[in-house]
């Protein structure tokens, strides 16, 4: 269950854009500007997990389900890809923390003075996950998250956002909280991140995506935007279907 | 051991926006001038071209332009008596990095303040006297009066290109413009924005309250135009990416956009990017800045010698960078001595949220710039009598949506689930029907003695040194002041014709995890003698004549409008005193 090389690099490729890494330049009689020079964001590819194994997926998938629940227009957090855009995410810079300031000492300290914890999403979602489990298993009769009925399913995660289920070694709540934020964040990023599939959360909404001009519409006054959305990366209907 | 570099004339800390300005203005006068940028260069075709620069994940969630909080950050606590942790992710404000600073991220709100903010002490005490002002409370005069000043809000105006519509033309109060505004010399260099549904409805419904609302003063402009440096600015296109983004169509007024082009061709000037100045070097008699220390991110440690200092990092960074250079006494908010700290202050910030009947209404919350909005200035510093209400201060409130980006601008009615079906279909539902003002509530953040900074005793940055621990939080003053206008805010908003009004109060205590601006201010403030401030009134050292310390810290406390327009007036204030009095001869401009 390793992160691939090629992901890493990726994922590396984009995170040094800002970074600490880039070199120090001298800059005079003319804008450093070079043709070609880009920092596009690099597509998340699809297939098995590189971060969550088997049974950490289908949890997730489970979850995401739940949080945002197949409806008959729309499908639900699964489909959407939320657990896909959840797995790339772990395995890269925002899993691990980079970037972020990590120094000892890791004191507990009061909600206004943010997260303070050693463990980066990535490792809160392994040990979640995993306490998820051994709590699921316990309580109903051996089964996993995924195998739950919905009802069932709702119980434990209402319980988890409201404090009244509590997981082994881990803060069930914050667990909760990041894992909530995480599916949604799925559902609405660019369907270039994993999740969004085919932009079904855009046009849920009627938001119509990666546009950038206006322009023609700014004047016209309650009237509904026509354009159906469009990706950072396009649109499948764009791309000439192979004959 | 540092590498010596050859003596410049002038070194400026930070290439910002004041950064940006001293160095042009500071290279016309034939000075010799280096900057030295902590973070990389940045551009619009490498960085955020208009085919990937509307990405709401990166930029907004992950925080690509801005600072890496493992490079620096602060720690935080609310009182004196509580321990200071760090803010390990961005929170409540997001400091920049970068070539252009703030000014590539910001949303371009071009305010001016009113004249009674510069003289708020004496203004307060003459109308309601010195006992209506609570006990604590540090306000003072700022040395500086919006008359010095007007000369150059209008050189910064002119050169952003900034849309908007004057309310005071030399005095005449201007149908359609703010008339609680100071007298302007000129026009705004190009008209208001277009202002689409929501916010044309917000100035409607306030009209008919008899208020008087005008468009914000807009960096994002709403035609072409070319500066009086002669670089070109286009259109801006509403895309609704601007706040937390850079511009990918040349239409936010920054360096990038305004001076950069200019300055960088200039044979007498040089920046240094990625490269950390550590600390300002001063001479045996501590009166004398001889240059800086800096550290490129090869780890390579370089000194810069140079006769004249410009410190113009972020706020917090200006401080941190005095602190540690040991210029000018340390703040003490128990002996209430020293000034390096002192008067520490952010923005006082609220919204209503608004739901419309989606069969009625639909604002394609999408289509928006950064300082797109109708405002009302009734409510904002001493514009209504406070006598009544037992607070001083107010800001500015609108309809100023600048984005439907849907993680964070997909508003649920209150009372809804925060997941499942019902979540869900009530975010279906309530897009393209509701009204999220974001800071639709922009007060002023009065100073105080127990809000201020100093340097942590435990937690140190990548170099060793220490982190900046900012203690802050909200007086009684602030909360009623925001109660007060959150509520005036809230009947405009249903007077739109919501069906539900979703009041969001700012409250005590101040949370470091909930973004509000980056409206952070003071610290090094600017005022009339030396035991009450930082620097004079030309944003010069008291200690050390040949330093001067531009941007926000200077602001004795804030007032109820974006700072940006101020800082840079002050820049060009500063840079005029410098070029007028000081090269002539260096020493102090202000008598101690």
């Amino acid at each position: 269950m390793g992160v691939s090389r090629r992901h890493l690099l990726a994922s590396t490729a984009f995170w040094l854009v800002g970074g600490l890494s880039a070199r120090a330049a001298i800059i005079a009689d003319r804008l450093p500007w070079a043709p070609n020079a880009g920092s596009p964001p690099v597509p998340v590819k699809p297939g098995p997990w590189l971060f969550f194994t088997g049974p950490e997926g289908r949890a997730v998938e489970a979850i995401a389900d739940r949080i945002i629940p197949a409806d008959p227009q729309t499908p639900g957090g699964k489909d959407a890809g939320c657990a896909v855009f959840i797995d790339r995410q772990m395995a890269g810079p925002y899993g691990r923390q980079d970037g972020l300031y990590t120094k000892p000492p890791f004191l507990k300290g009061t909600p206004q003075q943010g997260l303070q914890s050693e463990a980066g999403p990535a490792q809160q979602y392994r040990e979640g996950l995993s306490a998820l489990d051994r709590y699921c298993r316990s309580k109903y009769s051996n089964r996993a998250f995924a195998e739950l009925a919905d009802v069932d399913k709702d119980e434990v995660l209402s319980g988890l956002e409201h404090g009244k289920v509590k997981l082994e070694g881990t803060d069930g709540a914050a667990f909760f909280e990041q894992m909530i934020t995480d599916v949604k964040e799925g559902f609405f990023a660019d369907p270039i991140y994993g999740g969004n599939r085919d932009m079904v959360a855009w046009r849920m909404i009627g938001y119509p995506g990666a546009r950038y001009n206006y322009l023609d519409w700014v004047h016209r006054h309650n009237e509904r935007f026509p354009l159906p959305p469009v990706s950072i990366a396009g649109r499948a209907d764009w791309t000439p279907k192979s004959r | 051991m540092a590498h010596k570099l050859p003596k410049k004339d002038v070194v400026i800390i930070g290439l910002g926006w004041t950064g940006s300005i001293m160095a042009h203005e500071l290279t016309d006068e034939g000075l010799d001038v280096i900057a030295i940028e902590r973070g990389p260069w940045r551009d619009a075709p490498t960085q955020y071209p208009p085919n990937y620069a509307q990405d709401e994940l990166r930029y907004r969630i992950r925080h690509e332009l801005f600072l890496r909080p493992e490079q620096t950050t602060f720690t935080f606590r609310n009182k004196m008596d509580q321990t200071a942790l760090p803010i390990r992710t961005w929170g409540s404000f997001m400091p920049p990095n970068g070539v252009g600073g703030g000014g590539v991220h910001w949303n371009a709100e071009t305010w001016r303040f009113l004249p009674s903010d510069f003289v708020l002490k004496t203004h307060l005490t003459q109308r309601y006297g010195a006992s209506f002002l609570p006990e604590d409370m540090t306000i003072q005069d700022w040395g500086v009066t919006y008359d010095d000043l007007e000369p150059h809000y209008d050189t910064f105006e002119y050169l952003c290109g900034t849309s908007g519509t004057a309310g005071n033309l030399r005095g005449k109060i201007q149908e359609g413009g703010n008339p609680f505004e100071g007298s302007r010399s000129r026009p705004y260099p190009t008209p208001a924005q277009a202002q689409p549904f929501s916010h044309t409805l917000f100035g409607k419904a306030a009209r008919e309250l008899g208020y008087k609302p005008f468009p914000q003063p807009s960096g994002n402009l709403s035609k072409a135009y070319t500066n009086p440096l002669g670089v070109r600015l286009g259109p801006c296109t509403y895309c609704g990416f601007c706040e937390w983004f850079g511009c990918g169509n040349y239409s936010k007024a920054s360096p990038q956009t305004t001076i950069l082009p200019v300055l960088v061709r200039k044979s007498n000037f040089t920046a240094r990017d990625n490269s950390e100045v550590t600390r300002i070097n001063i001479d045996r008699s501590g009166k004398r800045a001889t240059g800086v220390t800096f550290v490129d991110t090869a780890g390579e440690e370089w000194e810069q010698p140079a006769d004249l200092v410009i410190l113009s990092a972020f706020t917090v960074f200006n401080v941190q960078l005095l602190l540690l250079s040991k210029i000018g006494e340390p703040y003490d908010p128990v002996a209430n001595k020293g000034v390096i700290g002192r008067n520490f202050t952010h923005q006082t910030i609220s919204t209503v949220n608004g739901f419309f009947d989606n069969k009625k209404f639909n604002f394609n919350p999408f289509i928006a710039s950064g300082s797109i909005g109708m405002c009302i200035d009734e409510f904002n510093g001493d514009n209504f009598d406070h006598g009544p209400h037992g607070f001083v201060g107010g800001g500015y409130m609108g309809q100023v949506q600048t984005n439907g980006r849907p993680i964070q601008t997909t508003p649920v009615p209150p009372g809804t689930p925060t997941w499942g079906a019902a979540w869900k279909a009530a975010v279906r539902d309530n897009y393209l029907s509701s009204v999220v003002p974001g800071t639709g509530v922009h007060g002023s953040f009065y100073s105080y003695r127990d809000v201020y900074l100093d340097l942590d005793p435990t937690y140190r940055d990548r170099f060793g040194r220490p982190l900046m621990r900012i203690t802050m939080d909200f007086h009684d003053n602030e909360i009623k002041q925001n109660a007060f206008l959150t509520d005036r805010f809230a009947e405009i908003i249903k007077a739109m014709g919501a069906n539900q009004v979703a009041k969001v109060y700012r409250k005590a205590p101040y949370d470091a995890t909930q973004y509000q601006t980056t409206h952070v201010c003071g610290g090094a403030i600017m005022g009339a003698d030396r035991p009450t401030s930082a620097v004079n009134r030309y944003l010069q050292s008291w200690d050390v004549p040949n330093l001067f310390v531009t941007g926000a810290s200077a602001y004795p406390q804030n007032a109820g409008y974006n700072p940006t327009g101020t800082l840079c007036a002050l820049a060009y204030w500063s840079a005029a005193a410098i070029r007028n009095q000081y090269l002539k001869n260096p020493g102090p401009l202000v008598d101690a």
